[in-house]
């Protein structure tokens, strides 16, 4: 089970090149909105056509640019699982899982549509529209519309994007179930880490059309290596950066010199801070003294947004949060010196 | 009273509408996937004879048709038909002044369709025939079914072209609207009358029907 893709596609000023390999796991394809991560769905699934690239999928060669191949999306046996679900209005749930069959024989048609019923649960709801499912019917429909097609991938273009949070985590329970049972790999479009973490096993990501190389989960999460990853790993401060000795770093967007643990290579470019990670300065070690921009109060903590000496306003303010208590007890000052410790700067390229 | 041209106007508007149904679909969907300089050409062009007074559009029909006009004499020649003055030249006519009705409203629908649905389709394995017929016309019925019927209730009321190319002959090319205009010029009020009376009748259950039709797939959803 493998999907290698290498494609690129021209878009007036946007330039998409996206290149991922998967072996038999589920692929998270991470990014802000409009960043390229459908159109790179619709490519692999021949909806759109990338101006240069290849597509492989187990060994079959759905498109390369090079040799001329260019599979109809009707032969590429690729599953899509549509943002909203893109069921069949005017037919009914039998009728919907039904267009995906290839078997033209009445008798097996009609077994493989009731298999599919059984399966995904949709018993006494085969005569309904789409129009009368609720949102996890609605999904289950898509589902199994898709599995009787026989599709030997999976590309799930943010199937829980527009729903509220306690529909959102029925509809994970369900995809867990189908993800377990599928055998072909999965392509999962998210810009939701918390998704990724529990669905997926490796991840790209993919920023202004660009991906990064494939990683794990959790080596993503736990030391983000570009700008992309870092911001998805929850990073919030963020700063231009150069190396000036083995372990010390300048960040340009806050004016300061700190320190690091690690060595610094010779191509970072960018500084990241964790929230969590900036703390009052309690000695000399790594200290910024700041200004107290902004408070913002949450239920039980603080957000304070921090000003540092050498940096400009708006993006280059630090963010803090702190428990309400612990900043009552400083006495709410409009000047506060932050402390990060060396190991917890995130060096990026 | 001879209902002839009760049932002439009708197999006249059925047989247009139907005609202009395939060929206005047709038209809408390839024209939409034209390069934007040539789609507004061909959008211009076929619009036109909604703009244009149907005398225009007879006229220029007869420049085509007419028995010494290129077209006309040579499938005059060729088959020994004459394609002016005979009950369904008036399809010509009809034709000719319902397309843009049926073409634009085609349109319109199509434009409104999601085009996920066909992309889905696709994927799934379905042929572009499938996809056209199955998933696309069904979504897009109700546009269609009105276009359809308003370029039938405006064949019926057909004028201006349909005299120019089948004229009026009792019995042979007549047509309700051209019957209430030979009845009013030679001072038949009464009968006149009441051609006009069955014109509005047939006009109102046309349009009721399509109020009905639309409620039912709306609540068929």
């Amino acid at each position: 089970m493998a999907l290698s893709v290498q494609i690129e596609k021209w878009l007036g000023d946007f330039h998409l090149n996206a290149a991922f390999e998967t072996e038999g796991e589920t692929l998270a394809l991470l990014g802000a909105s409009g960043c390229g991560k459908s159109m790179t769905l619709k490519c692999i699934a021949g909806i759109v056509r990338p101006d240069r690239g290849r597509i492989v999928l187990n060994g079959r060669v759905l498109f390369d640019s090079e040799q001329g191949i260019n599979l109809p999306p009707q032969k590429r046996r690729v599953g899509y699982l549509f943002q909203q679900y893109a069921l069949f209005p005017h037919m009914t749930v039998e009728e919907n899982i039904a267009v995906g069959l290839r078997t033209k024989d009445r008798a097996a048609r009609k077994a493989a549509v009731a298999e599919k019923v059984k399966t995904f649960r949709l018993e006494g709801l085969e005569k309904l529209r789409p129009c009368q499912l609720s949102g996890g019917q609605q999904q289950r429909t898509a589902f199994a519309r898709i599995l009787a097609s026989e599709p030997e991938v999976l590309l799930l273009d943010e199937p829980f994007s527009a729903l509220d949070d306690h529909l959102r985590w029925q509809l994970e329970l369900e995809l867990m179930d189908v993800l377990r049972d599928f055998s072909g790999d999965t392509v999962f479009v998210s810009h939701r880490k918390d998704e990724v973490r529990r669905l997926c096993q490796t991840v790209t990501v993919l920023t202004a059309g660009r991906t990064d190389p494939v990683t794990t989960v959790r080596a993503l999460l736990e030391r983000p290596r570009t700008v992309g990853e870092a911001r998805l790993a929850g990073c919030r401060n963020l700063s231009q950066a150069e190396r000036l000795e083995e372990h010390r770093i300048f960040c340009k967007n806050w004016g300061v010199e700190l320190e690091t643990a690690e060595a610094v290579p010779g191509d970072t470019a960018f500084a990241a801070i964790r929230d969590g990670d900036i703390y009052p300065a309690s000695g000399p070690d790594n200290r910024i003294d700041c200004r107290v921009a902004r408070v913002v109060r949450d239920l039980d903590t603080v957000i304070l947004m921090l000003a540092t000496p050498g940096g400009s306003e708006g993006h280059s303010l630090l963010r803090m949060e702190l428990p309400a208590a612990e900043w009552e007890a400083l006495g709410c000052p409009e000047a506060l010196a932050a402390a990060v410790c060396p190991a917890d700067i995130l060096l990026l390229t | 009273m001879d209902w002839y041209p009760l049932w002439n106007s009708l197999r006249i508007a059925a047989i247009s509408a139907v005609i202009v149904f395939f060929a206005g679909i047709f038209a809408a969907y390839y024209i939409a996937k034209l390069p934007r300089g040539l789609k507004g050409l061909l959008d211009a062009l076929l619009t036109l004879p909604l703009v244009l007074p149907p005398t225009v559009v007879g006229y220029l029909l007869l420049c085509l048709l007419g028995p010494r006009r290129p077209l006309g004499a040579w499938v005059l020649d060729t088959f020994g038909l004459r394609l002016t003055m005979t009950w369904w030249s008036a399809i010509f006519a009809t034709t000719v002044v319902i397309f843009p009705l049926m073409y634009r409203t085609a349109r319109g629908a199509f434009e409104a369709f999601d085009e996920t649905l066909a992309d889905a389709g696709r994927t799934l394995g379905r042929s572009n025939t499938y996809i056209f017929w199955r998933i696309r016309m069904p979504c897009c019925r109700q546009g269609i079914l009105a276009g359809v019927v308003l370029a039938f209730a405006r064949a019926l009321g057909e004028y201006g072209a349909t005299s120019m190319i089948a004229g009026y002959t009792p019995g042979r090319t007549a047509t309700i609207s051209t019957t209430v205009y030979q009845l009013w010029r030679t001072n038949d009020d009464g009968l006149a009358m009441r051609w006009v009376l069955v014109n509005v009748a047939i006009s109102a259950v046309v349009l009721l029907a399509v109020n009905l039709l639309e409620r039912r797939s709306r609540e068929g959803r």
